[in-house]
């Protein structure tokens, strides 16, 4: 058992090391905000950023369709336009829905299983400052003019260094790599914290299903990112070194490329659209009013899904000729893979279904998940069956199915999301009137932009084209795709507006403006730093909502046993009340976080420290090194070696002089 | 342990009740998920190598070049580093803090040895003509051993700094964890030697370039 704070026994004795800058203490101003720990924060700085690079890779996006929207535009030029699209691939998927996706879970996942904060609050925030530096290294190469160009893929050798002797690609190697230290660290953090920091009661088969998602999202992230980190450390040598990984002239092979990438490429798509689903599934049932339809088959199939994405990724590579038994079986476990997605669309509709539902807009965005995603999905197994795939491959047909499910699902259920959460975020609602329009605007963009674009596939518009012939009959088509996707940026302009606008009117909005279910909103809006007075005690899945409609334990619990309140919450659930038990029998007190916190009367949360943001200044300025000098290295290397060891030598609080 | 609410209870500082867990300590938990994270890293990077395998065009082949007695030894002395951080582990959770210390140090310097070695490895296959832009054997044995040495160069220089804690008793037996995870991290890095002098010094070292082809020493 822990002592509250570190004795005088152990204090004097330990190493120290000089502080250059003062630990901040106060809880505002900007310094706060830089030497934050406290994960609602790191939940905000992470949102903030990620919906500018939104704004970014939709003005990336914009410039496209702009060039696209007639025949033989001259607007943008064919480098430019490479450069574009690999940004705004990128952009979309490293900088966007997989950060706006850590902020949900920043934001959330203490709230949800009942804790304080996340289980290493420094290496929390040391992820965001990697992800926040990674994405403006990434970035800085349009203010040189030398953007990477070589797809979000990175093809090799199309991307090595003799197709491609810009500094682009360089940047897009070491960038992605420096992302990528931000997600796996990330991705540790919330592994540990939904295993070892739930609530008293809260067993797995308890937990809200946003916090299943995230950690399977999570192990995801963790097994998949260092296979892109192999990579894109072998273009990199290949690039800045001279080595032969994928020299072909050396008997490098374009196809091994093809298969890393997509070994990590394939889970990467689940790692975008898992979180999604599980924000999905916490708007459901609370405007549908009554528990989600088959919660342990909509996990297991979450579940299901992250495992079997690993076993899909050469549908990617169905023309490179790898031969019919390997189409096969991977067109054979690509349409499995359908099988648990089917099942969680079913679950979705069974929960709506005679439920009592409210149209809010958050319900709104995520019935249209359901909609874009299945439509999404079925183009999707269309490609699973390989001659279907050798006509689409390349095509705007494929452009048309990821954006349906990336677009049409993972953006429009983080939307939702941020209707849905917003009131808890920040204590005020936003204007429903505004939302609703911003929704219905949003909708009708998107398919007027990409449903087309399967039209224009069909019809053999190849990709990443920079214009097209006057002849091919495609010009009115993409005029209505660009007109779209201009809709689109108006819808999230009125998404800003509204954000404005509600800050403006700050109609509060009250602990529980939804009649939510899971944790989060047992407590006031915005949450107090610590989180919870008292951390609950779960009993039942929803605890939160049984807690506040008692009457309905009865109606939805019938058939798993009577006297609920009283059953050993371990022994609810056949599933894993037995694994269950070995957990709790192991269990001992010290993983709390805070193991010597101070502050907040008697909660003890960590303190605020400045480490993170200089460790990964340092990590960011190697990563320039490597592009530039040798020096350059050096520097950075003492950055992070300073950052490293005032981090080890810092206690995770300054010991307190008045003990109370 | 509260039976009336029939949940396991376990309890902070304050008699709040805190938690739900794995009962595994998050350090640890966090350590063993790392592992499994850099189980990926590597094992991209071998199956690298074994794609790559007898694909190189010019020599020198891996039969030219490769010394299995001399691997053997630093293979030994890193696999009797793992003894040694097993012992160094064992003291200090005793509070036996003086022969952890010396346990400690004996990883970081049998460590030492196993890098030196690979050094001198290196730096003789550069004179005799194997560097990573001679050849694709050459670019995939240099990056993987590479970064496995820089893996052990990393858990040196963390067991050095662990040792130091020893001394001045900043590392005792009532936070022994922090050594018990730099020593799951040994361990791994250890592993993946094993797998990797395997593939590449035991399955390999009789690679010949194919037929007709130079061999690359002379």
């Amino acid at each position: 058992m822990q002592t509250t704070h570190p004795g005088p026994s152990r204090e004097p004795i330990s190493l120290s090391f000089p502080r250059i800058i003062p630990r901040p203490k106060s809880e505002y101003g900007i310094w706060s905000w830089i030497s934050t720990v406290d994960h609602k924060r790191i939940g905000t700085l992470y949102a903030v950023t990620s919906f500018f690079w939104f704004l970014v890779g939709g003005i990336e996006a914009l410039l496209m369709r702009v060039q696209l929207s007639q025949a033989d535009s001259t607007l943008i030029d064919p480098e430019m336009f490479n450069q574009l699209f690999t940004m705004h691939g990128t952009t979309m998927v490293f900088l966007v829905v997989m950060p706006l996706s850590a902020a949900f879970f920043n934001w959330l996942i203490p709230l949800q299983i009942g804790a304080r904060d996340v289980a290493f609050p420094r290496l929390n925030a040391l992820s965001f400052w990697i992800f926040l530096f990674g994405s403006l290294f990434l970035n800085f190469s349009w203010l040189i003019g030398d953007a990477p160009n070589g797809g979000w893929f990175g093809y090799a050798p199309n991307s090595h260094v003799a197709f491609n002797p810009t500094n682009g690609m360089n940047f897009w190697v070491i960038g992605l790599n420096i992302l990528g230290v931000a997600s796996i660290a990330a991705g540790l953090n919330f592994i540990v914290t939904i295993l070892n920091m739930r609530a008293p009661g809260m067993s797995l088969t308890k937990m809200p299903v946003f916090t299943w998602m995230t950690f399977v999202t999570s192990v995801l992230i963790v097994l998949a990112l260092p296979v892109l980190t192999v990579a894109l450390i072998q273009l990199q040598v290949d690039r800045l070194y001279g080595t032969h990984f994928y020299n072909t002239a050396a008997g490098g092979d374009p196809v091994l490329w093809q298969h890393v990438f997509w070994l990590f490429g394939h889970p990467e798509v689940y790692i975008l659209i898992l979180p999604a689903m599980g924000i999905v599934s916490e708007i459901l049932p609370v405007f549908s009013r009554k528990p989600l339809f088959g919660y342990s088959f909509l996990v297991f199939a979450g579940v299901a899904i992250g495992f079997m994405g690993w076993f899909v990724w050469s549908h990617h590579m169905f023309t490179v000729g790898l031969g019919p038994a390997a189409n096969s079986a991977f067109a054979i476990s690509t349409m499995a893979i359908a099988i648990p997605t089917g099942i969680k669309i079913f679950n979705w509709i069974g929960t709506m279904w005679g439920g009592s539902i409210r149209f809010s807009t958050a319900m709104l965005f995520a019935i249209s998940f359901i909609a874009m995603f299945t439509i999404g999905g079925l183009s999707g197994v269309m490609h699973a069956s390989v001659p279907s795939d050798a006509q689409q491959q390349d095509t705007y047909f494929v452009v048309a199915h990821f954006h349906y499910v990336l677009f049409g699902g993972a953006i429009m259920a983080i939307f939702g999301g941020i209707y849905f959460w917003w009131p808890k975020a920040t204590g005020y609602m936003l204007s429903e009137k505004l939302g609703i329009i911003n929704w219905l605007i949003m909708l009708i963009g998107f398919n007027l932009q990409f449903a087309p674009q399967h039209w224009l596939g069909l019809d053999g518009m190849p990709r990443r084209i920079f214009t097209y012939a006057e002849n091919m009959g495609w010009e009115n088509t993409n005029m209505i795709a660009s007109a779209g996707g201009f809709l689109m940026a108006f819808s999230v302009l009125l998404f800003m507006i509204n954000v404005v606008y509600s800050a403006r009117k700050r109609v509060p909005a009250g602990d529980d403006p939804w009649d939510g279910r899971t944790l989060e909103w047992s407590i006031s809006s915005p949450p107090p730093h610590y989180n919870f007075e008292k951390i609950p005690n779960v009993e039942h899945r929803d605890d939160f909502w049984f807690t506040k409609h008692p009457e309905l334990i009865a109606e939805y619990y019938h058939d798993e046993h009577s006297g609920e309140l009283t059953a050993p919450s371990g022994a609810q659930f056949d599933e894993d009340a037995a694994d269950e038990e070995d957990e709790h029998a192991e269990a001992h007190a010290e993983e709390h976080h805070g193991d010597d916190e101070h502050g907040h009367g008697g909660i003890h949360l960590p303190d605020m420290s400045y480490y993170p943001i200089i460790l990964a200044a340092g990590l960011t300025i190697v990563g320039a090194g490597l592009m530039t000098a040798v020096p350059v290295i050096i520097i950075g290397t003492i950055v992070l070696l300073w950052g490293l060891l005032g981090w080890s030598f810092e206690p995770v609080n300054d010991p307190v002089p008045d003990s109370h | 342990m509260a039976a009336a609410t029939g949940t396991y209870e376990i309890k902070n500082e304050h008699g709040e009740v805190i938690n739900t867990s794995t009962g595994l300590s998050n350090k640890k938990l966090l350590m063993w998920s790392f592992l499994g994270s850099d189980v990926m890293f590597f094992g991209s990077f071998i199956a690298t190598y074994l794609v790559y395998r007898n694909r190189s065009l010019v020599g020198p082949y891996p039969a030219d070049i490769l010394d299995i007695p001399i691997t053997s030894v630093s293979t030994f002395v890193l696999l009797m580093s793992s003894l040694a951080m097993v012992l160094a582990l064992s003291y200090i959770q005793q509070g036996r803090q003086k022969m952890g210390t010396f346990w400690i140090f004996s990883v970081v310097v049998l460590g030492a040895i196993f890098l030196l070695f690979q050094v001198y490895e290196f730096n003789h296959f550069g004179q005799v003509g194997l560097t990573p832009r001679t050849n694709l054997f050459g670019t995939t044995f240099f990056i993987l051993t590479g970064l496995h040495g820089a893996h052990v160069t990393l858990g040196v220089l963390w067991l050095i700094f662990l040792g130091f804690g020893s001394i001045k008793g900043s590392l005792r037996a009532d936070n022994a964890i922090d050594l018990e995870i730099a020593g799951l991290y040994w361990h791994f890095v250890d592993i993946v030697w094993i797998v990797i002098f395997t593939v590449i010094y035991l399955i390999s070292a009789r690679d010949v370039g194919p037929p007709g082809s130079v061999p690359g020493l002379h």
